[in-house]
């Protein structure tokens, strides 16, 4: 039995005071705390072995180069990728979709082309496709959700056309926490030729994301939502529509050899890793990973579930309370407004109590425009958070309703 | 009164809440009690663009005065609003653009003046000075 509460005292930023009260992380969806051997890989690195890796003959930059890519393998693992050569290392996962616009956009969309995008996409997952849709001239389709915050599969069918190419969806709405349905989705594509790419930025870190059970074409995720550094991220690609692809961006690294007749590419997945790439990080990436391993996603997701039926229960309590996103799969996060108490307002007071949630649109607009409302607050739950900082949350909500109460 | 005096009034105001519940709860209250923005004046040109919350700004020239007007969809944004209002609306343009707004800092506000709050105050007080700048040039 793993005892949760003991886990906090591996992330020392918990411990933490914010105007004299005991901080309330619960903006886990924007970025999630380090645990200390994660802060201890990257200081390790600089400490012990830090040196440019794939390049030198001597010592440490082996060292380097052996840690960067053990870092790969362990991502690979923990995705259930076939092959390492299909683990790119990019800055985040708004370079991971950006890449795949470009590079496969390049090669395989063009003019009168469509591209499927849901309702509920971060715009991360919208942007890099309009652009990609301006420069090709092709057309960007929407997959629609229902209230509850879930999408609405059964329309693929009528959606899909013989110009469909590309179908990208979240695996997990940050801005609703739905959890959609994305093996049932590419079974439903894959025999009209459609190739889809998945953004598991709001899952990786929630539940058991195995890309060949899946059996998505990309795949897109972010360290620093994973207890690991900011500016890491991952593309997985299966390595035959990898290897057709072209290369993105150009430099050092990437190349099998450069002459100003011909230049060469060097193979997967150095051909999309142009540049010195952020190696610490990526290590750093290896060790959340197996820290989180050893806990077990699976522990992970049981102990999130209990703690967002909780808060679900416990803030549906509170007069006035409308939640976004009732799906019936949801991951441990919570997106509300109460009566008509502006977001902001809300977000504001409940700061000055030391507690911290994410105001506004989350970065995901169509979603507040579908409810027609300015934003939300979102309180995004860890498996470091406690029914107790849930029980804070709703004292504070109730405070606030309290002073807003006095006004009608 | 001077704006300075102004601003001194409502310093000497906030002394009285050592909590700051309390504080936010008056500020609160100022929002709902200033009386809403013509929809007239509720324009894109009048709004000031923070990223959380929409702040309408509505400025006159009237017998040698400038006189405000705002409105926010967020209450604490609305309620710092009529602060400002209250400091500023009503007095020469001249005065305007040579005061410094201190009180702000010294209600323990300062949180809010960051550039990077989003909250729209930075701008407000920015939108203010260019008003005066211009009807100073009258």
């Amino acid at each position: 039995m793993i005892d949760f509460n003991k886990i906090r005292e591996d992330f020392p930023i918990l411990q933490e005071k914010v105007y004299g009260k005991s901080l309330v992380y619960l903006d886990n969806g924007a970025t999630t705390q380090k645990p200390k051997q994660v802060i201890d890989a990257i200081t390790d690195c600089y400490l012990r072995y830090n040196s440019n890796i794939h390049r030198g003959v001597h010592y440490l930059s082996n060292k380097a180069t052996d840690e960067h890519e053990s870092a790969r393998e362990i991502v690979r693992s923990f995705i259930g990728a076939a092959s390492s050569k299909e683990v790119i290392f990019t800055a985040g996962t708004t370079e991971s979709v950006n890449l795949v616009a470009n590079s496969f956009g390049e090669k395989f969309i063009s003019e009168g082309d469509e591209i499927i995008v849901s309702e509920m996409e971060h715009h991360s997952n919208i942007v890099p496709w309009q652009l990609l849709c301006e420069r090709k001239g092709a057309v960007l389709k929407v997959l629609p959700f229902n209230e509850a915050g879930e999408l609405l599969v059964e329309e693929l069918d009528s959606l899909i056309t013989e110009k469909t190419k590309l179908l990208c969806v979240n695996h997990v709405s940050n801005a609703l926490g739905t959890v959609n349905p994305v093996k049932e989705i590419v079974e439903k594509v894959r025999s009209r030729g459609v190739k889809v790419l998945v953004d598991a930025a709001q899952s990786i870190q929630h539940i058991k994301v195995d890309v060949q059970d899946i059996d998505c074409d990309f795949l897109v995720f972010s360290a620093h939502k994973l207890y690991a550094p900011t500016g890491v991220g991952v593309l997985y690609g299966k390595e035959a529509l990898l290897d057709e692809m072209p290369p993105w961006q150009g430099g050092g690294e990437m190349i099998e050899s450069v002459s100003f007749e011909k230049t060469t590419f060097n193979e997967l997945p150095f051909k999309f890793e142009a540049g010195t790439p952020n190696y610490v990080g990526n290590i750093a990436l290896g060790a959340a990973i197996k820290y989180l391993e050893e806990i077990g996603i699976d522990n992970i997701s049981a102990y999130e579930e209990d703690l967002l039926s909780y808060a679900t229960e416990k803030l549906t309590s509170i007069p006035g309370m409308r939640i976004y996103g009732q799906a019936k799969n949801k991951a441990s996060l919570i997106s509300f407004l109460i009566d008509d108490i502006h977001p902001y307002d809300l977000g504001t007071l409940l700061d000055k109590m030391g507690i911290a949630v994410r105001t506004g649109t989350h970065c995901a607009e169509t979603v507040m425009q579908h409810y027609d409302i300015p934003g939300t607050i979102r309180a995004s739950f860890a498996f470091y958070n406690t029914k107790e900082e849930v029980d804070i949350l709703y004292e504070g909500l109730m405070k606030i309703c309290k002073i807003f109460g006095k006004l009608k | 009164m001077t704006i300075n005096d102004i601003q001194d009034e409502i310093v000497s105001e906030f002394a009285i809440f050592d909590d700051w519940m309390d504080k936010y709860a008056y500020i609160i209250e100022l929002g709902s009690e200033m009386p809403s923005l013509d929809n007239k004046y509720q324009t894109e040109d009048n709004l000031i663009r923070g990223c959380q919350s929409k702040v309408w700004f509505h400025a006159e020239h009237k017998d040698g005065k400038v006189i405000f007007e705002a409105d926010s969809d967020a209450i604490i944004t609305k309620g710092i609003a009529a602060l400002l209002i209250r400091v500023f609306s009503n007095q020469t343009a001249q005065d305007i653009v040579d005061s410094d707004l201190h009180f702000i800092d010294e209600i323990g506000l300062t949180q809010h003046l960051s550039p990077t709050r989003s909250n729209g105050l930075l701008s407000m007080v920015k939108q203010i000075k260019i008003y005066a700048l211009a009807f100073s040039k009258l």
